[in-house]
């Protein structure tokens, strides 16, 4: 297995689409580290889509550059190089004439690998995406409900083991409890596989979840780019602070009590960095991050009942998402 | 029907010329309608005035076109094809139009996407997806051109016309009883195969 993630390097990147004298994307520089994973967010026509489609040359920039592990996307063919690169749009882009098994085969197929080996790696993929391979791989896609199609979507897409993976509002065409799952586990495919992801939405509340880092985009450029951490601490301008507090991310977790997205004690290493109530509120928790803890101590009247690190109140966030909308 | 009892080698023979004239009508016609649909499909600009200009010579009457092609291409079987093939484009291009411009943008992306050749994409994604209509469209071509191959009666190019016109120049009704009840045979049967074709490709397109 070819493993791992490549770095990204964007630099200077200007797209005009023809018959239209705006940007659509003008002057995006970008790197993204091996194995990050990079959410890109804004509204739609703010450029995050065709950001995304010029890493994979669907989209072809005026001027700048785009390198996958220091090799210019520019440099070989547009299909050796997306044969290369994982892709993942909403369901539609499932081939409905083709069997579960044959949609994730395609890739491996197209490069040239063996029928059995193809066809062990599909069930393989199956698996790890949790669907049983006995059952689904000859289905048809319109057997499946939405999130099982989307599964199949990850699943094809990373099947030629690619370093690159894209992903355009992937989850955009399914409910917010199928959608917390599916994003639950394109973070495990993440952790265990260390492929560099370049995740486009819209939704503020998966942008907080999924990225290592958030690039926000607005009229083709990039407005700001952090940890979701920072960036909730320090928008930069008032249209991502408008763009953040218009989701409501913030102000849910001040409704929200520590305890409630507490870890229980002894998951994790105990933590050093200081200790918080249980009744207090994750955006007081959240204060407490901001000045560099890691890992709090939750306490009831003193005594330790919990422990709460920022991805538990990352957790909160989407779960409260889902139920909220679902 | 009493002259098909009597005559079963006969008629037998004109329904095979006849399946003949049209089978190779068809082939042409779909080997042409194929990429110019496809062509059409692709690009606005040529849409309008190629449906347009294959609309106009669908509603010449066919008899007509017959009298017109016979001084250039003589009677026989290379005029009765020039006429088949050409009723048969409106159907077919529009069909394949359809088709391919039905598949949507997204599909032909994410095969794009996934390092399909635009060749790839066409032949393993387009095509099995517009496949239902295309076959809609060869169905009612066949149909139509059945019906219309019987003119090939008139210019000596065989099939069930020949019975036809025989019996209409001899006011024979058995002939042309006959004739009849073999081309509507021959309609009905191809629109049933063709049926069953088009059911599987919608099955495998869904």
């Amino acid at each position: 297995m070819s493993g791992g993630g490549a770095p990204v390097r964007i630099a200077n990147l200007v797209v005009t689409y023809p018959g239209s004298d705006r940007r659509a994307v003008d002057d995006v520089s970008l790197d993204a580290a091996a194995g990050e994973l990079v959410v890109l967010l804004g509204p739609s026509g703010c450029g995050k889509s065709t950001l995304l489609r010029t890493i994979n040359r669907l989209v072809v920039p005026d001027s700048g550059t785009v390198t996958i592990d220091g090799e210019d996307v520019a440099g070989s063919s547009a299909e050796t190089l997306r044969r290369g690169i994982g892709y993942v749009i909403q369901a539609v882009g499932l081939f409905p004439h083709m069997s579960v098994g044959r949609n994730i085969g395609i890739v491996p197929e197209l490069l040239g690998w063996e029928r059995a080996q193809v066809d062990a790696r599909i069930d393989e993929l199956l698996a790890l995406v949790q669907l049983d391979p006995a059952r689904y791989r000859t289905r048809l896609p319109r057997e499946l409900s939405g999130g099982e199609q989307q599964r199949v979507g990850v699943a094809r897409a990373i099947a030629a083991r690619p370093r690159v993976l894209l992903m355009d509002e992937p989850f955009g065409a399914v409910d917010a409890v199928v959608r917390a799952a599916l994003q639950d586990e394109t973070l495990r495919i993440h952790r265990a596989l260390g492929t560099t992801i370049f995740f486009v939405t819209h939704d503020v509340d998966e942008a907080l979840r999924m990225a290592d880092r958030i690039v926000i985009m607005s009229a083709g450029t990039i407005v700001q780019a952090d940890t979701p951490l920072r960036l909730l601490a320090n928008p930069a301008t008032p249209y991502v602070d408008r763009l953040l507090d218009a989701h409501d991310a913030v102000r849910r977790l001040q409704l929200m009590p520590v305890r409630e997205a507490m870890a229980p004690p002894g998951a994790g290493p105990m933590p050093t960095q200081g200790a918080i109530d249980g009744a207090r509120t994750l955006r007081e928790a959240l204060s407490a991050f901001l000045e560099g803890a890691d890992t709090l101590a939750v306490t009831d009247a003193d005594r330790p009942i919990g422990t709460l690190a920022f991805d538990d109140v990352r957790r909160a966030i989407a779960s409260t998402e889902a139920s909220t909308r679902a | 029907m009493s002259y098909l009892l009597r005559h079963p080698g006969e008629v037998g023979l004109r329904l095979l010329q006849h399946l003949e004239l049209v089978a190779i009508a068809i082939g042409i016609a779909f080997a042409l309608a194929l990429p110019l649909g496809t062509l059409a499909a692709r690009n606005a600009r040529v849409r309008g005035p190629l449906l347009g200009f294959l609309g106009a010579l669908y509603t010449l009457p066919s008899l007509a076109v017959f009298g017109y092609l016979v001084p250039y291409f003589g009677l026989g079987l290379v005029t009765t094809e020039i006429a088949l093939v050409a009723y048969a484009q409106m159907i077919l291009v529009r069909n394949v139009t359809l088709g391919i411009s039905g598949v949507p943008a997204a599909m032909r992306e994410a095969a794009l996407g996934l390092g399909m050749t635009p060749w790839q994409t066409y032949w393993r994604v387009e095509i099995p997806q517009a496949l239902p209509v295309i076959v809609g469209g060869v169905r009612l071509a066949t149909v139509a051109t059945v019906s219309i191959a019987t003119l090939a009666g008139k210019i000596d190019a065989g099939g069930l016309g020949a019975l036809l016109f025989a019996g209409l120049d001899n006011d024979d009704s058995n002939r042309i009883i006959a004739g009849s009840v073999a081309a509507a045979a021959l309609a009905i049967g191809a629109d049933l195969a063709l049926r069953g074709v088009e059911r599987l490709a919608i099955g495998r397109s869904r």
